[in-house]
């Protein structure tokens, strides 16, 4: 029986197992038939075991019993058993293991076999799994091999030099002569190679960089003879000429040509045509083209051909294709701050993409958008953002409130403009909101003064629609707190008044105050907007005074301590209640305690109301008090 | 540093392992961690989405082709669309040397599978951009093994080993 059937035998074994538990027994079984065969002279069946054992671990099944196989294996004479044995080599070992190193001497051996592909073998493991200790023992013999074999070899030093140099970075100098005259062959793979082998030195060592910038003459002339090449059977990908090899020399001018006058006019002319005749309609030419834009923008280009670079990116926003959609907005995304004006001209086809069904390509539409944002755009733009919101991942939507805050504080074209947009991302995606937006929008409007009548009427109305969103009802609540008269009063300018009675605010306040949806700082506004009212309305101060006390023995710690100290407001200080026996200054958020902005924490000390100051008329500085109520007979900022 | 590809991922769309090859020394137990997070996180792609997805610190490039995903992670700075070509020319080379390629080739001849590989990439990077030069090796590779092992069996079937 053919040996690889034996393998394709327990495979399929494996596979009829019904259960997992079934599944570990064959397994269990196998591995012991694989050690026993181990352990035995060798009897022909050494690969097949191997290959078997490999194939379990890929299960994720243990293997280490397999080590010292591999590297019996490998040091056979024989071209299966060494093809197998490195296979295992570079699954089981790595450069942690001590068995690595017993492979070393092997591989050497191997690297001047007579057949190549033994050469390979060998080649391919060490630069997959050689530890530094071996890549420093074994670099001089690829140095060998890349001046003096064929150029199937040649390919495979150049790539296994890339390893040794990544472990040992000092032994790029060895390399550096040969990879230079590397560059000469015709052969793609070798080519290739080289170019790939360069530019790790390159990157690292400026030494190394600065001496191969004078090959770019030569990088120009093998770029300009693959784009200007006819059709090459062999290398052609799609219409375009080896664009692997196109890509990985426009990645190594990028290298040089960084930074450097020189070098990047050099390029200059090759990268234009670069970009005006690659065909864009397939994969492979819309790569070749972005490495060149990625190359454009990095170097030392003219302005057209930066221009130039731009708009390859916006015709590749329009692709049907949605991965170059992509691409092209993580490149606009790293020029929109150098190039903002080339960028802001695609900003409509890049708002287009808010509407992608693609999460990945919604978040860089949005990046983009945040950073496009400006004073002249931000009506407009901010209508999109704000579409978007509605309807946008629940992943992005943090960010995206976050964003929208941060362009509206920017850029508000007014204030008016700056609550209705808070108001709306609250409405929209409240629970998605930082922690400061309800202080921060308090601030707000507080400060804007004309508006304090249109505010209340606009969150009136919200909170009297929906009471689940708590940043929503918790500025409501203080805004009706603070701003009840004028909603009482019933006439605005900037909206339409609705007719509010004081049972109608009552009511609202309350509801929230009940509402299982409101969490405990939520009540803690609205109780304390009932209380504020109480120097407000008329007609209904029994009724606050009863929600007051109601509360005087609530569950909830916090809320029953405030509803005692307001209690105590109506009794010991009801003559202080009107005059106010603490002002409504403007800053009063400054004033304010933690815990009536809704943060949690432990309850601060009434110390509000120790520092009120018995006595009428004297409204003593707003710093020393608490500023609990809003007094109406008394003047602001006193 | 200049490290293209991080490792390269083969799994079923029942999240079965294929075929996996990295190219950065990765201890096993994290390589067991960051295979089952990348399957749940590839497999809960909806079909017309993106190939490129931003995962840990990594890109990643992945195309489904029939029941198997092809996996690529990549470098940050790296040329996606150029991977997703790298990822393509490897399906063709498998194609080619099974003659339509299905998952049941890819399970029953891993072995072979990785060979191909192995052949065509080294360190995450193209050996050859010829697709005819690198399955002439495979096909040499392949006549030289079977050179090699034959003689073996020879012997045993006429009981002589």
């Amino acid at each position: 029986m053919s040996p690889s059937v034996r393998l394709q035998e327990m495979i399929r074994v494996i596979r009829g197992a019904r259960t997992q538990g079934e599944e570990r027994g064959v397994i269990q079984r196998e591995c012991a038939a694989i050690r026993a065969q181990f352990r035995q002279a060798d009897n022909g069946t050494r690969s097949h075991n191997l290959a078997k054992l490999l194939y379990v671990h890929m299960l994720g099944y243990p293997a280490h019993f397999g080590q010292m196989e591999c590297v019996r294996l490998i040091a056979s004479p024989r071209y299966n058993e060494k093809r197998v044995g490195y296979l295992g080599a570079m699954m089981l070992l790595d450069e942690k293991q001590d068995a690595s190193l017993l492979i070393t001497n092997s591989i050497k051996n191997d690297l001047s076999h007579n057949s190549q592909y033994v050469q390979s073998l060998a080649l391919c493991t060490l630069a997959c799994m050689g530890s530094a200790e071996m890549c420093r023992d074994l670099a001089p013999e690829i140095d060998r091999l890349l001046r003096a074999s064929n150029s199937y070899i040649k390919k495979k030093a150049a790539l296994c030099a890339v390893h040794i140099v990544r472990k040992v970075p000092d032994l790029g100098e060895l390399f550096t002569p040969a990879a230079r005259s590397l560059l000469c062959e015709k052969n793609h793979g070798v080519l290739h190679g080289a170019v790939v082998l360069i530019t790790e030195l390159c990157e690292r060592n400026p030494d190394t960089l600065e001496q191969f910038r004078k090959v770019v003459p030569e990088l120009v002339q093998i770029m300009k003879g693959l784009v200007m090449s006819g059709y090459s059977p062999e290398h052609n990908v799609a219409g375009i000429s080896d664009p692997f090899l196109q890509v990985r020399i426009l990645r190594l001018l990028r290298i040089l040509g960084r930074n450097n006058d020189t070098a990047s006019d050099a390029m200059n002319d090759l990268l234009a045509q670069v970009a005006t005749n690659t065909d864009s309609s397939k994969t492979a030419g819309s790569a070749v083209l972005y490495e060149t834009v990625l190359t454009v923008m990095d170097i030392k280009s003219e302005s057209g051909l930066r221009v130039l670079a731009v708009n390859i990116l916006g015709r590749f926003l329009l692709n049907n294709d949605r991965n170059i959609r992509y691409i092209s907005m993580t490149s606009l995304q790293k020029i929109v701050q150098t190039d903002h004006n080339a960028v802001q001209r695609h900003r409509g086809t890049i708002v287009d993409c808010l509407k992608d069904q693609d999460a990945s390509v919604k978040r860089r539409a949005l990046e983009l958008s945040l950073a496009l944002v400006s004073a002249v755009n931000i009506r407009s733009l901010m209508k999109e953002l704000l579409l978007f919101l509605s309807s946008c991942p629940p992943e992005l939507r943090a960010h995206t409130t976050s964003g929208i805050f941060n362009a509206a504080e920017r850029y508000a074209p007014s204030q008016r403009w700056h609550i209705d947009t808070i108001l709306h991302v609250l409405t929209t995606a409240g629970g998605d909101v930082r922690d400061e937006t309800v202080p921060n929008l308090i601030q707000l409007i507080t400060t804007a003064t004309e508006l304090h009548c249109y505010t209340v009427h606009k969150l009136y109305r919200a909170l009297i629609t929906d009471i689940s969103v708590q940043s929503l009802v918790q500025v409501a609540c203080w805004c009706i707190g603070e701003y009840g008269d004028l909603l009482l009063r019933g006439e605005c300018e900037e909206t339409e008044p609705v007719q509010v009675t004081e049972d109608d605010v009552l009511d609202a306040l309350e509801t929230v105050l009940q509402s299982h949806m409101s969490s405990p700082a939520t009540r803690g506004f609205a109780l304390t907007a009932t209380m504020k009212l109480s120097t407000r309305i008329t007609h209904n101060v029994d009724r606050i005074r009863s929600i007051v006390s109601i509360y005087g023995s609530c569950i909830d710690v916090e809320l029953q301590q405030r509803a005692v100290e307001y209690n105590a407001l109506f009794k010991k200080y009801d003559h202080m209640r009107y005059r106010g026996s603490v002002c409504g200054a403007p800053s009063v958020i400054a004033k304010l305690p933690e815990y009536l902005l809704g943060g949690s924490g432990e309850p601060v000390p009434s110390s509000g109301l120790s520092h009120t100051v018995p006595g009428p008329a004297t409204s003593t500085s707003g710093g020393d008090l608490l500023d609990l109520l809003g007094g109406l007979d008394v003047s602001p900022g006193e | 540093m200049v490290i293209t590809m991080r490792f390269m991922l083969l799994f079923s769309r029942q999240g079965k392992l294929r075929l996996q090859k990295w190219y950065t020394a990765t201890a096993e137990r994290d390589k067991k961690k960051m295979v089952r997070e990348l399957m749940q996180v590839v497999l809960a792609r909806k079909p017309k989405m993106c190939s490129f997805l931003e995962w840990r610190d990594l890109k990643i490039v992945y195309k489904r082709y029939a029941s198997l995903y092809f996996c690529c992670a990549v470098e940050e700075q790296d040329n996606e669309l150029i991977t997703l070509e790298v990822i393509h020319r490897f399906v063709e080379l498998l194609d080619k040397y099974f003659g339509s390629v299905c998952e049941l080739d890819i399970i029953f001849n891993f072995e072979k599978a990785y060979f191909i590989l192995d052949e065509f990439l080294m360190g995450g990077e193209i050996q050859d951009t010829s697709k005819k030069s690198v399955l002439k090796a495979i096909e040499q590779a392949d006549l030289l093994q079977e050179e090699d092992e034959s003689p073996r069996s020879v012997l045993e079937e006429m009981g002589l080993a």
